[in-house]
């Protein structure tokens, strides 16, 4: 772009500090898209496993959603609720069911008949089953949803900038750095947007190990 | 109903679906392109894919891909390739060039894996039995394998559609054509008819190209293993 270098170090030095407002924004976007994602994704999941026949409907419709291009569906958003963070975080949110709600289904499916006849027969209560059995075996399922949810929201927060400079984490940057044909900030929003994506990866797998240490136990011992 | 009067009036209007940035032509550029793409990274993939599901060599690379296809957000991704496209050509390398070179690198991930977990699937107990009866492993491949396989080849093929069809449609803020152009414009313009015409418009070829692909699925599963699964 009219003979500017890949990189200005001097700009990036000069804005660290914007730079790692950026960041915060961008995971405080993630953050409250999974959190909220992830209890509704609950909900429906719950729900699905409940009444089955309800189940193919749920993905039928996490599927359509997450079908819709994330520009149109930001932008659509703009004119419903304005340039505010409902708008930034409703597309984020509804993205996540396609992620979530088939791999928290998959989770409390996987837990054996045999283990809650088990516990049935030792006297457990429902509550204490579902808290102590169930969801203890159904964790590393759901951490798999967890962790494609939150990969790929951090990817999508990207695209928020559209809805200007108050948006968009490091999606800012990118951007900006089009607009302005200087790619150093283009380089900057792309690759640490990528490296966040990639580091909470990396702390998902590091998570999952912390959860379910039997699985780790179980590898060893084979 | 201000809106949806304004985007009934914007996609009636006669004048819309004609020129060269008109409705039809958008949409063709819009199509035209994702399926250049999503043929382009099939070649690629698809045959990749399948060697590693029938050999179960490499089969690191697709776990790898896997995990950088999520990683990996379309909006960075037009963005990183801007700075080394405008090299190549100024003007074509600050339009059409890093989408489409986006939607190619992003629809690999998925028919990748996908045509690897479709051979990989394949009861083994069916292989076994092929090469009992005297079969090569190229005739494995093709005349069992990639039969059985077909409906998870197809679902590879769905997602890597949709992931094109919406890295086009964001595309279009940056310079990229296709009916996403509608949304950017009547969001300069403020004219509500036009963006959500355009939103109208990129939804309804994304679930459009969504049910097409689930129909195919549907057809493409063998009638011989449906019966299986049902029995």
């Amino acid at each position: 772009m009219n003979g500017e270098p890949l990189i200005r170090w001097d700009w990036l030095s000069e804005h660290l500090g914007p730079i790692l407002g950026r960041v915060e924004q961008h995971l405080y976007l993630a953050v409250i898209a999974v959190v909220i994602g992830f209890v509704i994704s609950f909900a429906l999941a719950a729900v699905s496993i409940r009444r089955r026949r309800l189940y193919p409907f749920v993905t039928l419709f996490a599927t359509a959603v997450y079908t819709i291009p994330s520009y149109a569906l930001f932008a659509a958003l703009v004119v419903a609720t304005g340039l505010s963070i409902v708008t930034a975080e409703v597309p984020l949110i509804v993205y996540t069911f396609i992620l979530l709600v088939p791999n928290i289904v998959a989770g409390f499916d996987s837990v054996p008949q045999d283990v809650l006849d088990a516990a049935d027969g030792m006297g457990y209560t429902a509550g204490r089953r579902w808290w102590q059995v169930e969801l203890p075996l159904a964790v590393p399922l759901v951490v798999a949803g967890l962790r494609l949810a939150t990969v790929s929201t951090i990817g999508l927060v990207t695209v928020s900038a559209i809805l200007g400079d108050n948006f968009g984490g490091l999606g800012y940057y990118i951007l900006d750095g089009y607009h302005r044909h200087f790619p150093t900030e283009i380089l900057v929003g792309g690759l640490l947007s990528i490296a966040l994506a990639v580091l909470a990866d990396v702390g998902f797998v590091l998570l999952q190990r912390l959860l379910t240490p039997w699985a780790a136990a179980r590898s060893a011992a084979r | 109903m201000d809106i949806l009067a304004a985007t009934a009036q914007w996609l009636a209007d006669p004048a819309h679906w004609q020129g060269p940035s008109g409705i039809p032509l958008r949409l063709g550029e819009h199509v035209a392109l994702s399926a250049i793409s999503l043929l382009l990274a099939a070649l690629v993939a698809m045959p990749l894919g399948l060697w590693i599901g029938h050999t179960g060599r490499l089969s690191w690379l697709v776990v790898s891909s896997a995990n950088a296809w999520r990683a990996l957000p379309s909006f960075a991704v037009i963005g990183l390739l801007i700075p080394f496209t405008t090299l190549l050509d100024p003007n074509l390398g600050f339009t059409l060039y890093p989408t489409l070179v986006a939607m190619i690198v992003l629809a690999g991930p998925p028919i990748l894996v996908n045509s690897y977990q479709g051979v990989a699937g394949v009861d083994r107990d069916l292989v076994e039995a092929a090469r009992g009866m005297g079969m090569s492993g190229r005739q494995i491949l093709f005349g069992l394998e990639m039969p059985v396989a077909l409906p998870v080849l197809a679902t590879g093929m769905r997602s890597a559609a949709v992931q094109v069809i919406a890295t086009a449609t964001l595309g279009a803020t940056f310079g990229f054509g296709g009916l996403g152009r509608f949304i950017v414009l009547g969001d300069a313009n403020q004219d509500n008819g036009e963006l959500f015409g355009g939103v109208v418009l990129v939804a309804a070829l994304a679930l459009g190209t969504l049910a097409l692909f689930v129909l195919l699925e549907r057809r493409l599963a063998s009638p011989g293993l449906a019966t299986r699964t049902a029995g």
